[in-house]
């Protein structure tokens, strides 16, 4: 099949960038997205001009290095799909697709399709671990964990970091990465320790990147490709909103911990 | 961007962040629904005779310490609602400087994405509902008088630019309550995966008879079910 694309290119983070139109020849129904891809380039590459530039590592949907709006939808919009798993089956001869890369301010755009997503480093730098001597493994159930919070806790901890969320979101908020950060942490008994102190930095540290707020729309629910669930931001707000109540000055200036 | 992103992290307090910002919205946002549903109580006794509804007005007035202590914290609520909405926006404005050349929106409401369009027409109504309902200043359809209220309103409605623009408020109200009825929950940290559906059906529910409680008014007047006296 041949499809037309329309691809953001920008050369660097201080280029303006602009849509430009390709077609793509000869494409397979069992290439993925990113192989798709991959043949443009190659035949752009034998042309003599610049490939577009496009995050990817695993290519098997858990990296979460993958990802850019398909026609308005991150990841192209399939149900639990990263845009590596996306495969060309879903389209058809003479599509024409817009792919543009995640936009955010906290986003910046290093090239084409690539972002400069550090700002979810450092929103769990701020507090995204649990602070624990390491050494040999511990014994497996040595800490008993109820199943109904080692569920959630996988759940929220299926998020791979990709940032279709933010990308969704009419508000570009982290809202659901952050929550499913939070929400991982505070359904498991290592992550009681920290858990205040967790919830006020990953907050605030989301506030510093630019993040605007959540309006509980769920368009970050309905592009995530791990089906992360809204549950995550509402268990964020309320160890948040607690944490705040708690917290005692000197503790945070000390930095204790 | 806020001047509190330039602040050490330790030092944004609740106020500051996006997450307390919308936790008083919900607060405040419900204490403002409380309002709604008792002013609603209040205005369905015009579909008694004319003595009752004059009656609760002369007995609001009696107890001006109630009053005064309803009206402060609704003005207090308003001006915090109103206050972290706009902030809220302004970052949300600076989030994304560069916009989509195409976006879908996959699953939120119309409701949900129009709720800073549909909060500022509420607010522009308030201000002329109280001009032309509570301070007289504005009273179009014909002689304020402040100890008749049952009049006031059927001549205030009979004027019937004024009931359009009521009606059209109260569509945008029930749409703001729409979202925002079963939002509150979510901001306050509270969602289950049985009951937030349930949330939102009530929410939904609540939202639809709270608006056609108040259009049944202006309709009643214009269509001639109430007349003055």
């Amino acid at each position: 099949m041949k499809l037309i694309l329309h691809v953001w290119r920008q050369k660097n983070a201080q280029d303006r960038g602009r849509m430009v139109r390709y077609e793509v020849p000869g494409v397979n129904e069992h290439m993925s997205f990113l192989e798709m891809l991959d043949v443009l380039n190659q035949g752009l590459i034998e042309k003599g001009e610049d490939p577009i530039a496009f995050d990817h590592d695993c290519r098997e949907g858990i990296c979460g290095m993958c990802g850019f709006m398909i026609d308005g939808k991150a990841h192209g919009g399939f149900k639990g799909t990263t845009v590596c798993q996306l495969h060309m089956r879903h389209f058809k001869d003479g599509d024409e697709l817009y792919l543009e890369p995640w936009r955010a301010a906290a986003f910046p755009v290093v090239k084409d399709l690539v972002v400069d997503r550090s700002a979810f480093d450092r929103i769990i730098a701020a507090g995204g671990f649990i602070s624990v001597p390491t050494g040999s493994a511990p014994d497996g159930n040595a800490i008993p964990v109820r199943k109904q919070d080692a569920d959630l806790a996988m759940d929220a901890a299926a998020c791979i970091g990709c940032g279709a969320c933010v990308a969704a979101c009419p508000n570009a908020a982290a809202a659901l990465f952050v929550g499913a950060k939070i929400s991982h942490l505070a359904h498991l008994p290592q992550g009681q320790a920290e858990r205040n102190r967790r919830a006020l930095s990953m907050v605030r540290q989301m506030n510093r990147e630019g993040f605007a707020n959540c309006t509980n729309i769920g368009e970050c629910e309905a592009a995530c490709p791990k089906q992360i669930k809204l549950e995550v931001i509402a268990q964020s707000n309320a160890d948040y909103i607690r944490a705040a109540f708690r917290e005692r000055p000197e503790t945070v200036v000390s930095g204790v911990g | 961007m806020s001047a509190a992103t330039n602040l050490p992290l330790a030092q944004l307090r609740f106020w500051d962040t996006t997450v307390g910002k919308k936790a008083v919205m919900a607060v405040t946002g419900f204490i403002l629904f409380c309002f709604i549903v008792g002013h609603l109580l209040g205005n369905l006794q015009i579909y008694e005779p004319p003595e009752k509804i004059n009656h609760y007005s002369e007995l609001l007035k009696s107890m001006p310490s109630l009053l005064w202590g309803t009206r402060i914290i609704l003005l207090v609520s308003v001006v915090l609602h109103i206050w972290a909405s706009f902030a809220l926006w302004l970052l949300q404005r600076a989030a994304r400087p560069v916009s989509y050349v195409k976006k879908v929106n996959a699953h939120s409401t119309y409701a949900s994405r129009t709720m800073m369009w549909s909060g500022p027409i509420i607010l522009a109504f308030v201000i002329y509902h109280l001009l032309n309902f509570t301070f007289g200043t504005v009273h179009p359809g014909g002689p304020f008088d402040e100890h008749n209220v049952y009049n006031n309103v059927v001549t205030g409605f009979q004027f019937w630019p004024s009931s359009a623009f009521y009606i059209i408020a109260m569509i945008m109200l029930c749409y703001h309550l729409y979202h925002g009825l079963w939002s509150m929950f979510q901001s306050l940290g509270y969602s289950h995966p049985v009951y937030t559906p349930w949330i939102q059906r009530g929410a939904k529910i609540a939202a639809i008879l709270i608006a056609a409680g108040y259009i049944s008014i202006p309709v009643s007047v214009l269509a001639g079910f109430i007349k003055p006296v």
